[in-house]
């Protein structure tokens, strides 16, 4: 019954309140019904939205004029009004005439939408690179010539999708780590792919690439406004298709090179922390959270997979096994099969969380504790 | 020489009789209409809210998958087909087609290939998932082990459309009725005609295509996988060589039908018969140097990409003229609206939207935005739907009559027809919202401000598919107890050779060639 | 017995059947090939380069960046020993890139470059390249393979950065290839599959 109230809301009732209310709850609602591609912040988004527009209303005048003739024709010319029906079946001038004039209307939009493309392509003379990389089902971002390099992944957790939880603002929208870059800067993004063909889209940024396995492609985004910016894969690729979204934050060009700096020291912080020890609760907790970030989306929450598809990880499994077995599937992965080598992925503090989280919840209950140490030790072949 | 049909089951085994072959493959391509709607409806019911409500992601995409292949493989093809068996000897004054028992073959082989896809469902590892158009490495290297299956039926359906093809050309090039020249021909028969040439041009390039994929999955080529000194982008090359003229080879035909309604129930012939043909055969050859418009953005370099936009650009020119020309058909005719008339109407207004955003679609740079999104899947059910489908549909309610001597109920027509209209509309029209809002296509779950308009796409879907169960109703009710007719021409404003034979038609026409003036 | 008409349309349209299929197979792919290296598509940058003592253009500089990506389960440690060099066209340039095999097995690699722009492509040449063998590696070693590159003085003006791409696949054993659920190429003796 509520089912049936709420459509009715939404048809009717919806775009009426958006109108009676105010302005910042007009924009949330205008962003629930959008029926049109965003302007965009970037030079390159707002030339598209533009041919996107022209094309759009040559189609809608053309149609107008088309339609107008038919409707006329089948009020005017109706056997019950009494209309009686001519003999004329051909006419060489009308047909030159309606052949040449949508030629010559093709070659009026051809010239907008060539300097457009051009612009699309021109990927000359960034002042940075960023690489990304698609894998089945998250993105990497790699800052060329800074050596900061991260994963990000689909931040909503399963209870919002499943239903058992109510779902948030951002749903299916919200990384665990947004690409970060600064505004007013000609950028360069070099893409490719781990594994199959995904797509790496942001409307607002007006930029969608392919990203193929064993070749690069490259786009561009110069952002004129600091912000949030969310996109999606665009390239079927697997069950996690839907679940790989995009967040890219602007900032503006000082705060960019500070959070430059942080994610530097970030990243020699966790090198450091890798050679501390932690207690079992400590990384319990740390590996709940890292295997529901990384590991759940295919061996399932509660650890027991998709019988035939996605191992379980309880009886029989490598959780439950000899720990060096253990490290090396999750470190490096099993060839032929979609388990991917996490050793180049997470951290080692993150690592030895999930295989200790692994090895003791669901009644696992190895008792085994492992430490970053023994990762990076594992790692480096001892 | 001429005799009754057989009796029993053993009639429908081994006919080679055109007008059964017509049936058989216009009852299988129906079922495959319901099987393909059933998935389609497991989709729009998923969509209805976002989060994962009936079913998981991974048979999500089994369900986007097989709703593609059963489409366009198992129901407007066949269907096209049937209509051709059906009534192009007729057209023509020809008592059968050329080749009568690779017809049988042409069609048999299509249950046992459709039965063998559809059983994967149930298979481990789950039915192929990754859509329709089975990009090499999801397709290859990642793909479940039911992908053997799936290239055995593809080379099998592949095997029956070209067979098919032969038939109808030997037919239309060798058995038409002395005086009939080509350009005598009616359309139907000339837009099935280029539609043959296209299909035997291109059915052995998609075989092409999956036994290169069968090869490297199996046997250690490396067409497609780049470690080995291959590229992905080669399959999109070669299975868009073949896909282009498919969409082609799947409008073509509806072409031909409209060119069919559209004359009887304006009581008027049809405009620029001429042109009409070249217009046809110009479409059918830039339909092969347009491929890569499928493929804007795998990084092609900018002179492929624009030489690729103004060709696609192009085939609006052709497509123009023949919109220009049913409705100078219609214009100062007399105008009746009987159910084939409306659904023909429809199909005008429709396809010519779904040809507006084919054209927004050809703009590369826009393309950026478009390409993947919920934007191409509008376009190209507004083209196939309300294009392919409805011209099947207003095709049935047409020759009904001429096939089984029973009229349908019309109100139940319009009724059907209506229904189907705004089902259709409020199914695929809110779909180019999305599109543009950002949404993509294959999706199993979306963000949250794309509710609203899934909601209603939803709605619109179970309206359509009802519609379908009210025309199976109708046709199933014409032929066991519909009010009989036997005049002829059916129609008043009808014209042509298929309509000087009784109705219903004869077990064998034409066993004598009629003379064309 | 059919007409003669109709058999010759039949056998007509069975070349042309059969003509597409080979062409398909058997053409499109070498055709596609040479498409690309004519072009420079997909940045594929060819074999290996006959040196020609042309010179160097000291008038100006390029900018050449490297970046190294594993694919699929790829486990080992593969990077470009600098992330970019400036070189001046014509001049032979050498790079390493570190691979290590962080696994307890031995294996095999095979790097697959990809250069963009595309017009760039066929103004680099390798005339030394880790990417032209297969790469074996035993268990735990590691090795700095060698790229020794001359970017051509006919390069055009406007190209003022090149990005050379690598991806390491693994090739160890390979006979035949996998779908998702056949693991063949995996040695451990562990049931991973319940």
């Amino acid at each position: 019954m509520s089912r049936r109230a709420n459509m009715l809301f939404a048809l009717v009732l919806a775009p009426v309140l958006a109108l009676i209310s105010s302005g910042s709850a007009l924009a949330e609602e205008a962003q629930r019904w959008a029926v049109n591609m965003p302007k965009g912040v970037t030079p390159v988004s707002n030339t598209i939205y533009d041919i996107h527009m022209i094309t759009f209303w040559i189609c809608v005048v053309i149609g107008v004029l088309v339609f107008g003739v038919m409707f006329y024709s089948m009020f005017a010319h109706r056997k019950s009004r009494g209309a009686v029906a001519a003999n004329f079946h051909e006419n060489t001038t009308a047909e030159i005439v309606w052949t040449v004039i949508p030629a010559l209307i093709l070659v009026v939009m051809a010239i907008p939408a060539t300097t457009a493309l051009l612009d699309v392509y021109d990927t000359a003379e960034a002042e940075m690179d960023v690489k990304i990389t698609g894998y089945q089902w998250k993105w990497q971002y790699e800052y060329l010539g800074e050596d900061v390099a991260y994963m990000s992944e689909l931040a909503t957790p399963e209870s919002e999708i499943y239903n058992t939880a109510p779902k948030s603002q951002y749903y299916l929208q919200e990384v665990s780590a947004p690409l970060v870059i600064p505004a007013k800067t000609k950028v360069r993004f070099l893409i490719t792919a781990k594994d199959v063909i995904h797509s790496w889209w942001v409307p607002d940024l007006g930029v969608k690439k392919d990203a193929i396995p064993g070749f690069v492609t490259e786009s561009w985004a110069y952002v004129e406004e600091p912000g949030i910016y969310r996109g999606e894969c665009a390239e079927l690729c697997g069950k996690g298709h839907a679940f790989m979204p995009i967040v890219v934050n602007v900032l503006e060009k000082e705060e960019y090179n500070a959070w430059l700096g942080e994610k530097k020291a970030e990243v020699a912080a966790i090198r450091e922390l890798a050679k501390k020890t932690f207690t079992m609760e400590e990384l319990m907790v740390k590996g709940k959270e890292a295997y529901d970030r990384s590991c759940a989306s295919c061996h399932m929450g509660n650890g027991e997979g998709i019988p035939g598809v996605f191992p379980g990880l309880k009886e029989g499994s490598a959780a439950v096994g000899p720990v060096a077995t253990h490290l090396d599937v999750v470190v490096n992965g099993v060839a032929g099969t979609a388990m991917q080598a996490f050793g180049g992925q997470l951290s080692e503090v993150d690592l030895a969380a999930i295989i200790t989280y692994e090895r003791n919840a669901w009644g696992n209950d190895t008792g085994d504790v492992v430490q970053p140490i023994d990762i990076l030790k594992f790692k480096q072949g001892q | 020489m001429a005799h009754g049909p057989a009796k029993g089951i053993g009639r429908w085994l081994f006919t080679t009789n055109h007008k059964d072959i017509g049936t058989l493959y216009l009852w299988f391509s129906f079922a495959m209409f319901l099987l393909g709607g059933f998935f389609a409806m497991v989709i729009r019911a998923e969509l209805f809210e976002p989060g994962m409500q009936i079913i998981k992601p991974e048979f999500f995409n089994q369900m986007t998958t097989m709703h593609g292949l059963v489409m366009v493989f198992g129901a407007i093809m066949p269907a096209f087909v049937g209509l051709a068996n059906w009534m192009i000897p007729m057209m023509i004054g020809a008592p059968d087609m050329a080749l009568p028992r690779m017809n049988n073959l042409s069609f048999w082989i299509l249950p046992f290939a459709f039965a063998l896809l559809a059983s994967t469902l149930f298979m481990e590892g789950g039915a192929p998932n990754f859509g329709w158009t089975f990009y090499a490495p999801l397709s290859t290297t990642y793909a479940p082990d039911t992908v053997n299956y799936f290239i055995f039926g593809v080379h099998i359906m592949g095997a029956s459309s070209i067979m098919g093809s032969i038939n109808i050309i030997a037919t239309v090039l060798n058995m038409r009725a002395p005086g009939m020249t080509l350009m005598k021909m009616p359309m139907f028969v000339w837009t099935w005609l280029i539609t043959a040439f296209l299909l035997i041009a291109v059915m052995p390039v998609l075989a092409g295509a999956v036994t290169m994929m069968l090869m490297d999955i199996n046997f250690g080529t490396s067409f497609f996988d780049a470690a080995g000194g291959g590229d992905p982008v080669l399959f999109q090359h070669v299975f868009w060589f073949f896909g282009h003229p498919e969409v082609y080879i799947i409008i073509l035909p509806a072409f031909g039908v409209i060119s069919h309604i559209i004359p009887t129930f304006s009581r008027k012939p049809l405009f620029g018969y001429s042109s009409m043909v070249y217009a046809t055969a110009s479409i059918a050859f830039l339909s092969f140097i347009v491929w890569a418009h499928h493929m804007f953005l795998v990084g092609m370099p900018i002179g492929g990409e624009l030489y690729f936009m103004y060709a696609t650009m192009l085939i609006a020119v052709p497509t123009a003229a023949k919109v220009f020309n049913w409705i100078s058909t219609m214009f100062r005719g007399s105008i009746t609206y009987e159910t084939p008339m409306l659904f023909a109407i429809a199909f005008v207004i429709l396809f010519t939207i779904g040809g507006f955003t084919g054209l927004m679609l050809a703009i590369a740079p826009a393309d950026v935005q478009y390409h993947d999104s919920y934007f191409v899947v509008a376009h190209f059910h507004y083209v196939m739907v309300a294009g392919a489908v409805f011209s099947g549909t207003a095709a049935v309610y047409y020759w009904l009559p001429k096939w089984c001597g029973k009229m349908y109920d019309e109100t139940m027509g319009k009724v059907q027809f209506w229904i189907s209209f705004v089902g259709f509309n409020i199914t695929f029209f809110p779909q180019h919202f999305l599109g543009l809002a950002g949404m993509p296509r294959r999706y199993a779950d979306y963000a949250l401000q794309f509710s609203d308009w899934n909601m209603i796409s939803s709605i619109g879907a179970f309206m359509y598919g009802a519609a379908q169960l009210l025309f199976m109703f109708n046709v199933i009710r014409t032929i066991r107890s519909g009010t009989p007719v036997s005049e002829p021409k059916t129609w008043e404003g009808a014209e042509g050779l298929e309509w000087t034979v009784a109705t219903p038609a004869p077990y064998h026409t034409f066993s004598t060639p009629p003379e064309v003036k | 017995m059919s007409a003669s008409p109709v058999r010759k349309t039949l056998v007509k349209s069975l070349f042309g059947v059969v003509g597409m299929f080979v062409f398909a197979v058997f053409i499109m792919p070498p055709l596609y090939d040479v498409f690309c290296e004519i072009t420079g598509i997909g940045g594929k940058t060819g074999g290996r380069y006959q040196v020609t003592d042309a010179g160097i253009d000291t008038t100006r500089t390029v900018k050449v960046q490297f970046i190294a990506t594993n694919n699929g389960a790829m486990p080992w440690d593969f990077s470009p020993s600098v992330h970019e060099v400036i070189v001046h066209p014509g001049a032979p340039t050498e790079v390493a890139f570190y691979a290590k095999n962080r696994t307890g097995r031995d294996m095999v690699a095979q790097a697959i470059p990809s250069l963009t722009p595309f017009n760039a492509a066929e103004y680099f040449h390798k005339t030394e390249c880790f990417c032209f063998n297969q790469q074996p590696l035993e268990a735990g070693k590691e090795a700095d393979m060698p790229l020794v590159f001359i970017v051509d003085k006919d390069l055009p003006k406007s190209v003022k950065t090149i990005t050379l791409s690598y991806t390491l696949f693994d090739v160890t054993g390979r006979t035949t290839k996998t779908t998702a659920s056949n693991n063949s190429n995996y040695k451990e003796p562990v049931a991973l599959l319940d």
